[in-house]
């Protein structure tokens, strides 16, 4: 198999993600970190449906399983679930006004927290406080930057199919 | 975009096969307790990702220290001056007392306590997850970090190491939902668990009559039951009892001592019984007395 195009500005979006979901912040600032992990893997899940799929989603999840320090396959779980109607339905997203857009990302993220938060409630017996789900809103509020930066930066380092 | 029949298996199918595989992680991983080895392998994979984090706030510290002016300085050389002297002062104490108590126990037949060695840290990622309250610092295996390994900051009990990397270990946090550690007021040696709630200002206590001589304001400092957190360091102040009859205990809350939202250095500890030994990377070495 051989590398395609913009391999490693594609990991450096990866990357970066993953740096933004464990920097530390201010206190106040904390329940309202939006979810960066699930903004990048969408974007890219709804840009090129054939090139970012369940396989890349799998391994980011894993990583984040390790770097949240979860029991491994949580975060795997929740994201995997949370790309698939993404994938299914990347033209019809694609096509979206931005307010759309932005209602769906939510509501995509909405599903990835809960999914998160039934399993560690499963698991770990964790107990549901309701500023887990202020991030929703958060990301759905940044989805329109992220999508227009992630864009420019996409067409700037041809990362193509 | 791939021709139509270079498609692999359908969509549904690779998801189907994905959430497989990490459904049988989770398995191994929370059934089984057989990921540890790779978990703690992967975490210093990972490592790079946690030092880019702090890396910003690191960068700003810089630009900070370089901006203070010299009258700034000085004045903080001043004020650091004094409180060293007082520290002085009272350690001179401290030390005259420790000589004492270490007569006495003998004289009466009970172990000294012996000194316990420590080490700073710092923070270099923390977990956001609302359901586990988990910190990474900067030493690992290399530097002796165990599992199970009581953390501290300067003003009392912070957590404890729950898995080490080689470079990194990880810190669950007293306010952790699946954490809890036996306490003892220090006014009149009541013996209580405080369980973490999630919230990085709460502790409950559990299983407390409503007949207690708890009070608001009490001071509870830790136990040595339970044989992780050595006795006698600060954890917690209680802010709140509720004697409502209804609830089957009275309802106690306390607030940490330790400022466990803005953590930046925190204190390792090895109890004089530990097996490991820290590691001094360098001119670190501050071996103490308790």
């Amino acid at each position: 198999m051989w590398i395609k195009s913009g391999l490693i500005p594609l990991l450096a979006t990866y990357l970066a993600a993953l740096v933004l979901m464990v920097m530390p912040m201010p206190a106040f600032l904390e329940a309202w970190r939006p979810d960066w992990l699930s903004l990048v893997i969408l974007y890219w899940v709804i840009a090129l449906p054939h090139r970012v799929g369940m396989g890349s989603v799998l391994v980011l999840g894993l990583v984040a399983d390790i770097l949240m320090g979860t029991v491994f396959g949580i975060y795997a779980t929740a994201l995997l679930i949370m790309a698939y109607p993404a994938i299914r339905h990347f033209h019809r997203i694609r096509n979206y006004s931005f307010t759309q857009q932005a209602l769906i990302i939510g509501v995509l993220i909405l599903i990835k927290r809960v999914i998160v938060y039934e399993l560690e409630h499963v698991l770990n017996g964790a107990v549901f406080h309701l500023p887990y789900l202020y991030p929703v809103i958060s990301s759905a509020i940044a989805w329109p930057w992220v999508y227009l930066i992630l864009r420019k930066y996409r067409r700037h380092y041809l990362v193509r199919e | 975009m791939k021709s139509l029949f270079e498609r692999g298996p359908s969509l549904l199918t690779r998801l189907v096969l994905a959430l497989l595989c990490a459904a049988m992680l989770m398995f191994l991983d929370h059934r089984l307790n057989t990921m540890q080895p790779v978990r703690s392998f992967l975490s210093t994979l990972v490592t790079p990702v946690q030092y880019l984090a702090v890396l910003p706030e690191q960068a700003l510290d810089r630009i900070v220290y370089l901006s203070t002016t010299r009258s700034m300085l000085r004045e903080q050389n001043e004020a650091l001056r004094q409180e060293l002297q007082e520290l002085h002062m009272a350690v001179q104490r401290l030390n005259f007392l420790e000589n004492e108590n270490a007569r006495l126990r003998q004289l009466l037949g009970s172990d000294v306590r012996q000194a316990s060695r420590r080490m700073a840290a710092e923070i270099v990622a923390v977990a956001t997850d609302p359901f586990s309250h988990q910190v990474v610092i900067n030493k690992g295996s290399a530097n002796g970090v165990y599992k199970g390994q009581p953390v501290l900051d300067n003003r009392g009990i912070l957590g404890q190491v729950m898995s080490v990397g080689h470079t990194t270990a990880r810190v669950l946090l007293i306010s952790d939902q699946s954490h809890s550690l036996s306490l003892r007021a220090e006014r009149n040696d009541i013996r209580v668990l405080a369980r973490g709630t999630g919230d990085l200002q709460r502790l409950e206590l559990m299983f407390i009559p409503h007949s207690t001589e708890l009070e608001v304001g009490d001071k509870l400092m830790s136990s040595g039951l339970g044989g992780v957190y050595p006795e006698g360091y600060p954890v917690a102040e209680i802010i709140e009892v509720n004697r409502d009859e209804r609830y089957q205990y009275a309802r106690v809350t306390a607030r940490p001592y330790a400022q466990l939202d803005r953590i930046r250095t925190v204190l390792l500890l090895w109890p004089p019984s530990a097996v490991e030994q820290p590691v001094y990377d360098d001119v670190e070495v501050d071996e103490n007395v308790d």
